[in-house]
């Protein structure tokens, strides 16, 4: 239902019928001690072409992640098709509030139905909420399920999943009694290879795939490690396009999916906002977090939406709740689901060869450079790491000032260590040219 | 009128309690069934949680309500009525005979004579309205 405001008569006409004057007779219960009594400190109200023109002056001051850009790292440059931005600007989208009551919501409530089962048939698991925030406050959210389901408190989270991601969930759980232990990383695959900390304490084995670096994870061998010590295992997945062009997660055995849906049509907008993912199996439905839409049958046999288990919610168990979330990414799930429709199951497996494709040719070309190499030997996705013969920071600064791109991301910025090595990412949106004057301008840098 | 056996011991909060020498069953009265509405689910706690008098052990889901469950005596979980949540309506129409929620190894076995008797309770419910 979309949102339209009421005009002045029609406020008018409620003050009256309340025997007051103005709006600001109604919070005259609040004692005037405590009233602001002053106007806020911002400007007064500027004419469009002002405004306009203050928000030019700002934007001019980015350096877009305009092409050619190689970053990645939980942030995908996807081609978003001209009819997801065309839809969801109808006023019902748009404007429509939560679907609440489900006799005026229907429209809302059909396009959260379709989006949770497309997640379902992409995660290849049993049910998928509405969405959450994102993909990392949807990777805290798994921690604290995955606790509730086993009644125990470790989880033993990869060095692999995104940094961010890890520092989120972090914060996220620090005051509750969650015992976070970081597992490592082979040197030389690439992959999670420490399973030591895995044992009857252990809630939950989390691993992102394909990872940090682009590594594909072994998630059929990390699930039966974690099911051996009656630990579920959570795969994390921050590029949506994988999902492809990879064997599901649900099909290797994962008990949660969380992921980031903003590679589905979705613009970066330096960071948001994105759409969480968050799918489990049926047994666990009722520990999900999120809003969750169900279908059910009046008693003409007439099919309808409606939000369910809202007793897992907040705002009917309060502390007892799964999570304090009581909403979801509505608009940005609708575009998401959009994409998926417009892009359909041989168009995702196009997109997602593509990606493949286009970054094994780049992978190739750099690894013939005289001092560079590719130092995870696992399969990759559309992201990898590049290891040169001097500190990334230099590289890619080199990049951007001399040959206007936009090489990667420095591996310094998380781990110390690898202070040579850059993360590359290669998307359908990046052409043959793109990735050949990358290629050349690497050579040069090197010489 | 609601359905109060005289054989069973009562809480304030509706639930009755079934002594067995040392163990007793819990489960919801028939005012409380009828309060919820519809069962749908049934909140169970684990064989081997503890829990102390008028502790929440878990809770009943109806079409329009979830409400805590309390247990009116101290005790350790021995047994849950799993297959209770395959036909919730039991509590509905059976609420104190198959509808039990969990049987508990009493921690005091004369603990449920503190409890109110089928008039206490019934008077208790009168005073309610």
């Amino acid at each position: 239902m979309r949102y339209i405001p009421n005009s002045p008569e029609e406020r008018a006409e409620m003050l009256a019928s309340l025997g007051l004057s103005n709006a600001g007779e109604l919070f005259r219960s609040i004692p005037a001690d405590v009233q602001l009594g002053r106007k806020l400190n911002v400007t007064d109200p500027l004419a469009e072409p002002e405004v306009i023109g203050a928000m030019e002056a700002m934007a001019a001051k980015n350096t877009g992640a305009t092409k050619p850009s190689f970053l990645g790292a939980g942030v995908y440059s996807h081609y978003s098709p001209t009819i997801v931005d065309h839809l969801i600007q109808r006023s019902e989208f748009f404007t429509s509030y939560t679907p609440y009551q489900p006799e005026i919501s229907q429209g809302t409530l059909q396009y959260i139905f379709e989006f949770q089962t497309l997640i379902c048939q992409l995660t290849g698991m049993e049910v998928a909420n509405a969405s959450m925030y994102d993909g990392s406050t949807s990777m805290a959210e798994a921690y604290l399920m995955s606790q509730r389901v086993t009644r125990r408190n470790k989880i033993v989270v990869a060095t692999s999943v995104h940094p961010e991601y890890r520092e989120v969930a972090r914060t996220y759980t620090k005051h509750g009694d969650a015992e976070i232990v970081e597992a490592a990383f082979d040197e030389e695959s690439g992959r999670l290879s420490d399973l030591s900390a895995l044992d009857d304490k252990t809630a939950a084995l989390v691993v992102q795939s394909p990872n940090f670096f682009g590594c594909i994870e072994d998630l059929k061998t990390l699930a039966e490690a974690a099911h051996a010590v009656g630990a579920l295992l959570v795969v994390v997945v921050t590029e949506a396009i994988s999902f492809g062009l990879l064997k599901s997660p649900g099909s290797c055995g994962a008990d949660i999916v969380v992921g980031e849906g903003q590679s589905f049509g979705i613009p970066m907008s330096f960071g948001g906002p994105h759409v969480g993912l968050f799918a489990t199996q049926d047994k666990f439905v009722r520990q999900m977090p999120g809003r969750l839409c169900g279908v059910a049958y009046d008693k003409n046999g007439n099919r309808g939406f409606t939000l369910t288990l809202s007793t897992r919610e907040q705002h009917i168990r309060r502390e007892k709740a799964t999570s304090n979330i009581c909403t979801n990414q509505g608009l940005i799930a609708l575009a998401a689901t959009i994409y998926m429709e417009t892009m359909g199951k041989q168009g995702l497996q196009e997109v997602a060869t593509q990606n493949a494709q286009k970054a094994a040719y780049a992978k190739q070309k750099i690894s013939e450079i005289d001092g560079f190499s590719i130092p995870f030997s696992s399969p990759t996705f559309n992201e990898f790491v590049v290891r040169g013969p001097k500190p990334a920071t230099e590289i890619l600064e080199e990049l951007r000032t001399q040959n206007g791109v936009i090489g990667g991301l420095a591996l310094s910025k998380y781990y110390a260590n690898r202070s040579n090595e850059f993360l590359v990412c290669v998307t359908e949106t990046t052409t043959r040219a793109q990735i050949d004057n990358l290629v050349e301008s690497l050579i040069e840098i090197s010489k | 009128m609601s359905n109060i056996p005289e054989n069973l011991r009562y809480s304030k909060d509706h639930e009755w309690v079934s002594v067995d020498t040392d163990t007793a069953a819990i489960g919801i009265t028939d005012y409380a069934q009828h309060s919820l509405g519809d069962v749908v689910y049934i909140d169970m706690p684990r064989v081997g949680d503890k829990f102390g008098a008028h502790e929440a052990f878990g809770s009943v889901e109806s079409v329009k309500a979830v409400s805590e469950v309390f247990t009116p005596i101290a005790g350790e979980v021995v047994e849950v009525n799993e297959g209770l949540n395959d036909t919730p309506e039991k509590v509905n129409g059976d609420p104190y005979g198959d509808a039990w929620f969990i049987k508990m190894k009493m921690e005091n076995p004369l603990e449920a004579d503190g409890l109110l008797s089928a008039e206490e309770y019934e008077e208790y419910l009168s005073n309610q309205s």
